[in-house]
């Protein structure tokens, strides 16, 4: 605990050192980021263990602004040498670029103050038995299941923490410490009379050990997912309803959240550019992003800029509000930043989301999908088909054929093809079950038509 | 590749890596390996017609692995020191249940690569920030005079120079030093409101001279220009099942999904893979030759060695439709018995190594391109794709059409816009009816993901029939 106080206050003392070596160097602003972490990972197959990491890493990222140009650098090598380099070599090829206008921090006055406790970091300290039995559980609980359950990937066990130091030239210097693990078993079946195979997986993930669902449970439902694939065929091309399950929604908006991300939309390269105020969706549809859940896997007191998070409506019944912003996107489109600055060390600042969601309606699944007669129940999508700027979509698809209300069989091999405003324009349903996996979620959603292609 | 071993520039001896290599191989390990890494990436972009980011990125660090049976013990440092090293080492060794306690592992042979691929005093990385970037602003002024509906380019160029010393534990001290650069162009097109976005880029293990040759980087401007304006015209796609022409080239990534990812050791040793069992058998049809070529000299997926330190080689995957070999590293070759192929490969020092893909394509046949697009009655014609995506174990895999035109009654007629195009591994190639003689590579653009990994990669493909594919568009 002694050296983990010492050495959060050598990375804070390193980067006002930083910053001021910067501005030594000819610097006029300057932000630096320190991320630094340990990882665990452990894989199990068929009960044994097939894979182990373990690591500390570190790494450190440097911003200058010589006036009006730009440039960032990033390096693992914290030697005094090392670094004198970089501060030189950041100012040298920010020289080399073009003046960009609208660059720079964001305004001094706007930085984040208070932090709010948002509980992202757990001390739980697991040995490294422990996490190797927690894996072997999650896949024994996905083998046991069902006699058609004849092979795995594995199962997973993950642990992280980590702490991200940031510092600019206003003065602001923040910091925090989050952790993250996470579970996962991906079983293999087979079917008995034909010999085909079928994969899927099921994991948690959550910033608190103690919020973990249990291995059995992951494993359970892991086993379920894969064997209700078996004997999936192709279904006729088509234009009907398709609901697509949780995660596969969650896809759906993590479509939107690059849409509305400001540098898509200042290059004219989203196709939500100019619809801010217009009409998305129908009224049940509204999407939040919202930095500041306690405990979320996306929440962190401030943004890679310094700037405070928060809670921002991106689409309010049906019409959208809001786009997500940093400073510099923000800048370009004379709006103010969402406090969406993403930053990884060693990359200019973009924009990313914090807990992105869709707020949940009030019919469960099986509600859903009994309103549809025939049509498709997606719960896996592959590919890249999709054109952000024109909002073309076009992405290979397995799930369930919906016959009368049920779900009558397991399809695949066939692909879903429609366009992303007509999709979000046409969400017929939205269901109860959200449930956070990730930074981006949604529940259950049914769009009214979309062409099914298979044979 | 150059010197013999860079180990000094890491500031290592070589009796501290033996040292360290010895605390790893403890007597239940049968294999274990040390990688050095340093790499330093360099990135410029334009956009709005401003050269206004630039990007720098140093890492540096060591992995360390062991393996015991079908057990691997990995661990990483991006500190060098005698301690951490040991660290790693202890780490590492630990699924191995061996009692502690240094082993002599075999004096390494100092090797240098047998190829030199991509000579470092030909492929200069290093070019003045000023000459990249009045190389981007050229491009901006050749995509804009192209059209002048041409209202955004985005252009960038990413260079990456990696220096790795590998030691392995059955007596291999040997480095390499692999240069990389890419450059990459987007236009976004505006007529009446509806905006279109076309791509284009290339590359390889190339100095910045390969850009300038014969104004190459004013070609990739031209062509990502034109494809945007094409798209503008473009009608929606078909759906359903028909026969594809695919173009030579890029469209080879038809061949890293469909057939390249199945056929990775690991999947078929562990039994997961739609090809598990399949050697031997007729995976294509017979005019269907598939390589995996490490040894082109300066393309993207080429290396003199693995990050094994195993010379990189060809590997014939399908021969004349037959399934013949799998992709290989050192581990999945020992445990299935069959031959390393050179193929073991890692993002960086951060991540273990796995069977992976170079450069894979097809081998030309005979048929003439013209006389393949001539022979469907309706179908579609796809020249450029953007990703494409495989699971490994149901054999499906998808891979979606950038630039794509209908063909009606024998010929080229109207551009239709993006769609994916899905079928199953094993089955698609047995229906390739007609492979044109004019095989071409991909221009160096290609990444491949494969467990959060990214490395880079290369496809080709002569021009092909498929009889039959599904096509996900929307029209009827």
């Amino acid at each position: 605990m002694n050296q983990q106080l010492q050495q959060r206050e050598s990375y804070s003392q390193l980067a006002l050192d930083l910053l001021a070596k910067a501005k030594r160097s000819g610097a006029t602003e300057a932000d630096i980021i320190i991320a630094d972490g340990e990882t665990f990972s452990v894989q199990v197959r068929l009960g044994a263990v097939d894979r182990l990491t373990k690591a500390r890493e570190k790494h450190l990222g440097l911003r200058v602004f010589v006036g009006k140009r730009s440039a960032s650098t990033s390096t693992s090598d914290f030697s005094a040498d090392s670094l004198n380099q970089l501060v030189n070599e950041t100012c040298t090829l920010a020289k080399a670029v073009v003046e960009d206008p609208v660059s720079g921090l964001p305004a001094a006055d706007q930085m984040a103050g208070a932090r709010p406790e948002l509980d992202l970091f757990d001390p739980t300290r697991l040995s490294t038995e422990q996490q190797i039995d927690l894996a072997k559980r999650v896949e024994a609980a996905a083998m046991s299941t069902d006699e058609r359950v004849t092979n795995s990937e594995g199962g997973d066990f993950d642990s992280s923490s980590g702490r991200v130091v940031l510092g600019n030239s206003h003065g602001f210097l923040g910091e925090y410490q989050s952790s993250s693990f996470s579970m996962a078993a991906s079983p293999v079946a087979t079917d008995p009379a034909t010999g085909a195979m079928q994969r899927d997986s099921w994991y948690d993930v959550q910033r608190k050990f103690s919020k973990l669902a249990t291995p059995e449970a992951v494993g359970l439902e892991a086993a379920r997912r894969t064997v209700r694939k078996l004997g999936a065929r192709k279904v006729a091309t088509q234009r009907v309803p398709v609901v697509f399950d949780a995660e596969m929604a969650g896809s759906l908006m993590g479509n939107l959240c690059g849409a509305v991300s400001g540098y898509a939309l200042y290059k004219g390269a989203s196709f939500l550019a100019g619809q801010l105020g217009q009409p998305l969706a129908p009224d049940y549809v509204t999407v939040y992003d919202d930095g500041r859940v306690v405990g979320g896997l996306g929440s962190r007191p401030f943004d890679g800029e310094g700037l405070p998070t928060r809670k921002t409506t991106v689409v309010e019944r049906g019409v959208l509000k809001s786009y997500l912003l940093d400073t510099y996107s923000g800048r370009k489109l004379g709006m103010a930043s969402t406090g969406n600055a993403s930053r990884s060390v060693g990359e200019n600042p973009s924009v990313g989301p914090t807990n992105f969601y869709l707020a949940p309606g009030t019919k469960t699944a099986q509600e859903i999908i009994k309103t549809v007669q025939q049509g498709l129940y997606v719960t896996d999508l592959i590919g890249f088909g999709i054109n952000m700027v024109t909002g073309d979509y076009s992405r290979g698809a397995s799930g369930f054929w919906i016959e009368g209300g049920e779900l009558a069989y397991p399809v695949e091999e066939i692909t879903i093809a429609g366009n992303l405003k007509e999709m979000f324009a046409g969400i017929e349903m939205v269901g109860s079950d959200l449930v956070f996996r990730g930074r981006i979620a949604s529940p259950t959603v049914k769009i009214c038509e979309m062409t099914v292609a298979g044979s | 590749m150059g010197e013999l071993v860079q180990l000094a520039s890491f500031g290592l001896t070589e009796g501290e890596v033996l040292s360290a290599l010895g605390r790893v191989k403890v007597r239940d390990v049968d294999y274990a390996d040390l990688y050095f890494e340093s790499c330093v990436s360099e990135s410029v972009s334009m956009e709005e017609s401003l050269v206004k980011r630039a990007t720098k990125s140093v890492s540096q660090g060591v992995g360390v692995r062991a393996t015991a049976g079908e057990k691997t013990g990995f661990a990483y440092s991006d500190e060098l020191t005698k301690k951490d090293l040991e660290l790693a080492a202890d780490t590492a060794r630990y699924i191995a249940n061996s009692p502690s306690g240094a082993m002599a592992v075999p004096a390494p042979v100092r090797q240098r690569p047998t190829r030199d691929l991509y000579p470092v005093e030909r492929v200069q990385v290093e070019v003045a920030t000023a000459d990249r970037v009045a190389l981007l602003n050229a491009i901006d002024a050749e995509a804009r005079r192209y059209d002048p509906r041409i209202k955004n380019v985005m252009a960038s160029f990413n260079t990456e120079y990696k220096v790795v010393v590998v030691a392995t534990s059955d007596g291999t001290l040997i480095g390499d030093v692999q240069p990389l650069s890419r450059l990459q162009v987007t236009c976004i097109a505006e007529e009446n409101g509806q905006r279109q976005s076309g791509s284009f880029g290339g590359g390889g293990r190339v100095g910045f001279e390969f850009y300038r040759e014969g104004d190459q980087y004013l070609r990739y401007a031209r062509e990502a220009a034109r494809e945007a304006i094409l798209n503008l015209s473009a009608v929606d796609a078909p759906a359903g099942v028909m026969p594809v022409v695919l173009g030579g080239g890029w469209p080879g990534i038809l061949l890293h999904e469909a057939i390249g990812h199945g056929l990775e050791a690991d999947f078929n040793r562990k039994k997961t893979s739609a090809f598990s069992n399949l050697l031997g058998k007729r995976v294509a049809s017979d005019v269907c030759t598939i390589v995996d070529d490490g040894t082109l000299p300066g393309r993207r997926g080429s290396l003199n060695m693995d990050d094994e330190g195993t010379p990189t080689g060809r590997t014939t995957l399908i021969e004349n439709g037959i399934l013949r070999g799998y992709i290989t590293d050192k581990l999945n070759a020992r445990l299935m018995g069959i031959p390393v192929t050179g193929n073991g490969r890692r993002e960086s020092y951060q991540s273990v190594v796995l069977p992976r893909m170079t450069n894979t394509f097809m081998l030309a046949g005979t048929s003439d391109p013209e006389e393949i697009i001539r022979s469907v009655d309706r179908g579609l014609y796809a020249v450029s794709f953007g990703g494409g995506q495989v699971d490994i174990t149901n054999g499906k895999f998808v891979f979606s059409a950038s630039e794509a035109y209908l063909i009606e009654g024998g010929k080229v007629t109207r551009p239709v816009k993006g769609a994916t195009l899905i079928g199953s591994g094993p089955e698609i190639l047995t229906k390739v009816s007609m492979v044109g003689h004019d095989l071409k590579l991909d221009e160096g653009i290609g990444t491949c993901g494969k467990d959060g990994q990214s490395v880079p990669v290369g496809v080709g493909l002569p021009t092909i029939r498929i009889d039959e594919i599904t096509v996900g568009g929307t029209q009827r």
